[in-house]
């Protein structure tokens, strides 16, 4: 394929256990703008950082105009043309516009001419492609947007020809967003090679030429952005996996023990991410919130376990309207009831340097019998972690050993006995299965379904939908920010996809 | 104050901003590289007591200066391994390196010339020498510029020129070379410089041993230039002295070379008002007058820095992200 700009053969990468990227095969035409897109953790920057010379791929071959490279680090990379655009920008933040631009590429061991030489490049790079920026200012005391423009000035004066953006807009206002996709058609009609890796489906439909679904690290399908469609893609991205078949009886809903009303979030941008939810959630049923990543599901579920505040709407527990004071104390919500599984056990769930026994009390060290007057108990502590190790089959049963010792699934374990055990009224579960292995999933399923039987009521978000499906009595399908949908648990894949996709609940009934 | 005594205060600051001035610009290079030193200190000394030792077994102060300057670069490679390389916690390993050359040099001179931690006493050639400049003698009777020249200007040692000429050649390298922008960009942001192509690891290894270079010019001048041999704890502070003039002058060049001209002043003062009774107050004791400077550097750097901000990397080992 003589005009393809950049190849991958077979490319591998191994994290330990976790299979970053099974054997990539992915072909980028010169001259396009081409879309990756995948949920989180799908291996997209993973297999983007081995592009760029960051990672070694385990085996595998990439190839730059046709002929194999070898990128074994950054500069590589950059000498073989290729730019990176990073998520978190690669910037000095006290340095000026120029001296960020000409870092790693001055040219001589002394400034001064280079100084000029960068001021001349930047001023056409401007005139070429509507990316002015001060070339004086402090990078730090510029807006986002203008940084991100600085890091793709950087590539450019380094003479990129392939330049990869990794999730470029997730920093950006929708106007800063519409610009950088001009920026980046305007540079792809110059004969860039663009790689956008986004988990955003519009953004893929609105400016990519070709598009690359990744799902778990395998690169599962590529298209034609104009042969393909939303639907297509969101049912591409989250899989068709063999079906979980979870043994369950039907749900008996009694009384309404979670209710909310007109709920609306915002996250640290401003951005509306929960726009005018409401729903009730009855002992003794699980309700299964569906959607692709980032639509809002993360903040809706932190915005009613406390920890993040909302803006509007009212939210009541077991039949009592909360507090705004009520509503951001987590520890005084988990007194009236609620548990709460967060979707991110690394960050949220768990202290990983910890030991087990510890984690098996996070939240609850305070409660008399973890006490014993100002101390804490740490007989009882070992105790409690030895029960739960054995109902909840915890390997190794060592709950001495340190937290990050554990596997992924035997962590998130600690995490769901820790919040199950607790004997709560209403249970908020979020991606009870991510990273875990078949086997834990299986027994994690169980435990959520024991729990509903027990007359709990649980509210499950996962990104997985066969586990939405497998699990739920009711499904409320989120779409930038709202709920769009409320299917039954026998609602069909394509059905929920479209959903998923934004696409208007008229026309998936048709 | 006639003006006699001026140049004599103002000579003496200068003599004594000198060691200050090196450990000082030496911090900048290493801590603006994000790596944090408080073992300016400890190489200062080990410098002092390696070059007194050289200088007086061999007579010749510049083989002296290469023992100094030696013995300081190989304690802050030590401090490079195993904060750069073994990413270790830098304020532990700079405490290490104080307290091993504290013990180090005290041990090895008593059971080399069992003269309780000195090092035998240097004359002539062993010593760095005060150089009169051209027309010092001649100048002399002009008024004003007349014994400013000779009076401060002229009859330093080499050492002294060196120290601060090194203020605007470091503002030089810092702002207008690729190692300077490279230097101030891997204390700031060390992934920048990372994804730029560029190894930290080589260039933070580069900073300590600029670091230790001045460190070792700083000890040197101590026992080879300023006294004549090296006595016990003979840094007496200075190396943390120096860390305080570099907070206070915000990890720049020019201002170091003020922060250290006003702890050499401070220091300069003391020494004169011993014993002098002063109106109103009497006469200070010695102990308060030797501690003022000590004093001054908590008020100053208490209550008339503002918000000095370090190296955002500073304190910080690299590691690559995923």
């Amino acid at each position: 394929m003589a005009d393809a700009a950049i190849q991958l053969i077979d490319i591998d990468k191994r994290f330990g256990a976790v299979h970053a990227n099974r054997s990539i095969n992915l072909s980028v035409e010169k001259g396009t703008i081409h879309g990756i897109i995948g949920e989180n953790g799908a291996g997209k920057s993973t297999l983007m950082s081995i592009i760029y010379g960051f990672y070694q791929a385990d085996s595998g071959e990439i190839r730059v105009d046709g002929r194999p490279a070898s990128i074994t680090d950054p500069s590589a990379a950059i000498a073989a043309g290729i730019g990176m655009v990073h998520q978190h920008f690669m910037l000095v933040p006290n340095f000026t516009v120029v001296e960020n631009v000409m870092l790693g590429a001055e040219k001589s061991p002394f400034l001064g001419a280079g100084i000029a030489k960068v001021r001349a490049e930047l001023k056409r790079l401007e005139r070429e492609h509507a990316l002015d920026v001060d070339p004086d200012a402090v990078v730090e005391e510029l807006p986002v947007g203008r940084q991100q423009r600085v890091e793709i000035l950087k590539s450019l004066y380094r003479g990129a020809d392939i330049l990869i953006l990794d999730e470029p807009t997730g920093v950006l206002t929708p106007a800063e967003a519409d610009h950088l996709f001009a920026v980046l058609r305007h540079l792809r009609d110059e004969g860039k090679t663009i790689i956008l890796i986004t988990h955003k489906l519009r953004e893929i439909m609105a400016v990519t030429d070709a598009v690359s679904v990744m799902r778990r690290g395998e690169l599962v399908a590529t298209r034609r952005t104009a042969e393909t469609n939303v639907a297509e893609l969101a049912e591409l991205m989250v899989g068709r996996r063999v079906l979980l078949t979870v043994d369950k009886g039907s749900a008996a809903p009694r009384e309404v023990r979670l209710s909310v009303e007109g709920l609306r979030v915002r996250d640290s941008r401003g951005v509306v991410m929960v726009d005018d939810v409401s729903l009730n959630l009855r002992a003794g049923e699980i309700v299964g919130i569906a959607g692709v990543a980032g639509n809002g599901q993360s903040e809706l579920i932190e915005a009613l376990a406390g920890i993040r505040a909302t803006e509007a709407g009212r939210v009541a527990l077991m039949g009592r309207e909360l507090g705004p004071q009520e509503m951001t104390d987590p520890a005084g919500l988990r007194a009236a009831g609620l548990a709460h599984v967060p979707e991110d056990r690394h960050h949220m769930g768990l202290v990983l340097p910890f030991e087990e026994n510890e984690n098996a009390v996070l939240g609850y060290q305070r409660e008399a019998r973890f006490a014993r007057g100002p101390l804490l108990d740490r007989a009882a502590m070992r105790r409690d972690a030895a029960e739960k190790i054995a109902a909840y089959d915890i390997r190794p049963p060592d709950c001495r050993l340190k937290t990050a010792n554990f596997s992924g699934g035997n962590q998130q374990k600690i995490v769901l006995s820790r919040e199950m055990e607790r004997d709560p009224d209403v249970l908020l579960i979020g991606q009870p299965t991510r990273g875990v292995d078949v086997g834990a999933i299986e027994f994690i399923h169980r435990r959520i379904v024991e729990m509903r039987d027990a007359g709990k009521a649980i509210l499950l978000v996962s990104v997985e939908l066969d586990e939405i499906r497998a699990l739920s009595d009711r499904i409320l399908v989120m779409f930038a920010g709202r709920i769009v949908g409320e299917r039954g648990p026998d609602a069909g894949e394509g059905e929920l996809g479209l959903l998923m996709a934004g696409i208007e609940e008229r026309e998936a009934a048709e | 104050m006639d003006a006699a005594l001026a140049i004599n205060i103002v000579d003496s600051t200068i003599r004594l901003s000198t060691p200050l001035l090196f450990a000082a610009l030496a911090g900048l290079y290493s801590e603006r590289s994000g790596v944090f030193d408080i073992s300016l200190e400890g190489k200062m000394l080990i410098a002092a007591f390696a070059s007194a030792t050289v200088a007086a077994l061999s007579g010749s102060a510049w083989a002296g200066l290469l023992a100094g300057v030696g013995a300081a670069v190989a304690f802050g490679l030590v401090h490079g391994f195993a904060s750069i390389t073994c990413r270790g916690n830098q304020i532990v390993s700079g405490v290490a390196i104080n307290f091993i050359a504290a013990g180090l040099t005290v041990i090895l001179g008593q059971s080399w010339f069992g003269e309780g931690g000195r090092t035998p006493p240097l004359t002539g050639d062993a010593r760095f020498s005060d150089k009169v400049l051209p027309f010092a003698q001649e100048l002399s009777g002009v008024p004003v510029v007349g014994p400013i020249y000779s009076g401060i200007i002229s009859g330093q040692n080499v050492l002294v020129y060196l120290a601060f000429l090194l203020v605007p050649a470091t503002w030089w390298v810092l702002a207008r070379t690729r190692f300077g922008l490279r230097l101030r960009a891997v204390g700031e942001n060390p992934a920048a410089v990372d994804t730029a192509g560029i190894s930290v690891a080589w260039l933070r290894y580069r900073a300590v041993i600029i670091c230790g270079v001045l460190t070792g010019l700083a000890g040197t001048y101590l026992a080879v230039a300023q006294a004549a041999g090296f006595n016990r704890d003979m840094t007496a502070g200075k190396g943390y002295i120096a860390l305080a003039a570099l907070i206070f002058a915000k990890w720049r060049p020019v201002p170091i070379l003020f922060a250290c001209l006003l702890f050499g002043f401070l220091d300069a003062i003391s020494i004169r008002i011993q014993g002098v009774a002063l109106p109103g107050i009497g006469t200070v004791s010695v102990q308060f007058v030797q501690a003022l400077p000590y004093i001054l550097t908590v008020v100053l750097l208490a209550g008339f820095v503002g918000r000095a901000i370090p190296p955002r990397a500073g304190g910080v080992p690299y590691v690559k992200e995923r």
